[in-house]
């Protein structure tokens, strides 16, 4: 059956939903984070990859799949059009690394630990419970959600392959 | 408020900024060429205009094992530079510079480290000086930081800032090739959108 499946990427600022046996994938996340979510019965998942927190802080906020407060609701809906029911779809955050310590702790530097914040705040606020986690540190991650059983497979340069 | 948008840049504003990449990457290759004692060539400057969901692919690909070095960029203009380096060619730049046989980056010591955390400092600021005295704008870089790292994660940093202001982000990439050891890396300027218009006016073009 997994030979049949298709990988779908999600890039920068973008999103995206699949069905069993899919496996959707995002390259690179630096203070980027990863928001992926899983409905087990229907195993539907959804991606995003977020760049910014919150778009009530931005004046040109039109790209919803760029902050973590639209693009969740964004993926929640689009994951519902394919068969998913919002009471069941559980989360994994992975992403919002440092790339570089700056020795002044500017805003642009922390921009990695604001945007897992603003993903767990929305997360919290639509009821959708955060089962695992790949957060914060200071190295990039390509990340890989299958739609198989919602496992999150996480691989880094030098830090390893895990999964959540 | 940004004064300019990227979308409204014309051919002579992006062959002006070509010519920054130009000036500045030319001064930072012939300092990196004397530091080598080698011949190092440069490519023509390009202008980048990327769609954040192609940031990513510049670079050799989101998962490109890079060094990339960045500093901030403040003073009359502000924004960030970038020196990134092949994996193969920093160990080669760093064999040539301590006299050491690397292959590996898990092979490099606090010393080589900060070797070319210097490097990247000397060549950033050969750049960022030429450009200063070029349009004579007062030009503050901060110090190098450095991360070995897939080329996606580390150009999310610069993609982020140009993310608060809208869906585009502009690069003025500048490609250098050593030929006999293979040293290829990249000059990366990123001025903020308010800084376009300071850079251009400061060479007396009008927007």
């Amino acid at each position: 059956m997994m030979d049949s499946s298709s990988i779908i990427k999600v890039r920068m600022a973008d999103l995206n939903v699949a069905k069993y046996p899919d496996i959707l994938t995002t390259l690179g996340l630096g203070s980027c984070v990863g928001i992926a979510l899983y409905d087990p019965i229907a195993r539907v998942g959804g991606l995003a990859h977020i760049m910014l927190p919150d778009s009530t802080q931005i004046k040109n906020n039109s790209n919803i799949a760029k902050f973590a407060d639209t693009a969740t609701v964004k993926l929640i809906e689009e994951m519902i059009n394919i068969g998913a029911k919002k009471d069941r779809i559980v989360a994994k955050l992975a992403g919002g690394a440092q790339m570089f310590s700056f020795s002044q702790s500017s805003d642009l530097m922390r921009v990695g630990a604001r945007n897992v914040s603003a993903a767990q705040a929305i997360l919290e606020k639509l009821g959708i419970p955060i089962i695992a986690s790949d957060t914060g540190e200071n190295y990039g991650r390509t990340i890989e959600l299958y739609t198989e059983d919602g496992r999150l497979v996480i691989k880094t340069i030098g830090h390893g392959i895990k999964q959540i | 408020m940004p004064g300019i948008d990227i979308d409204k840049l014309n051919t002579l504003h992006l062959d002006v900024l070509r010519e920054i990449g130009n000036i500045g990457a030319g001064n930072a290759t012939t300092a990196l060429s004397k530091m080598l004692n080698k011949k190092v060539d440069m490519g023509v400057p390009k202008v980048n205009i990327l769609e954040l969901k192609n940031v990513a692919d510049i670079l050799g690909g989101p998962e490109n094992l890079v060094v990339g070095i960045l500093l901030d960029v403040s003073g009359e203009i502000s924004g960030m530079m970038m020196f990134v380096l092949e994996q193969q060619s920093a160990h080669v730049l760093v064999n040539i510079l301590m006299e050491r046989d690397i292959h590996d980056i898990s092979e490099f010591t606090e010393l080589d480290i900060s070797a070319l955390q210097e490097i990247g400092n000397i060549l950033t600021g050969s750049y960022l000086s030429s450009l200063a005295t070029l349009t004579k704008l007062n030009i503050i870089s901060s110090i190098p930081q450095m991360a070995f790292d897939m080329a996606g994660a580390i150009l999310s940093v610069p993609a982020i800032e140009f993310g608060k202001v809208g869906d585009k982000v502009l690069f003025i990439e500048t490609e250098f090739a050593e030929g006999i050891d293979h040293v290829t890396g990249y000059f990366i300027l990123i001025p903020d959108i308010d800084s376009f218009e300071k850079i251009l006016m400061s060479l007396g073009v009008s927007l």
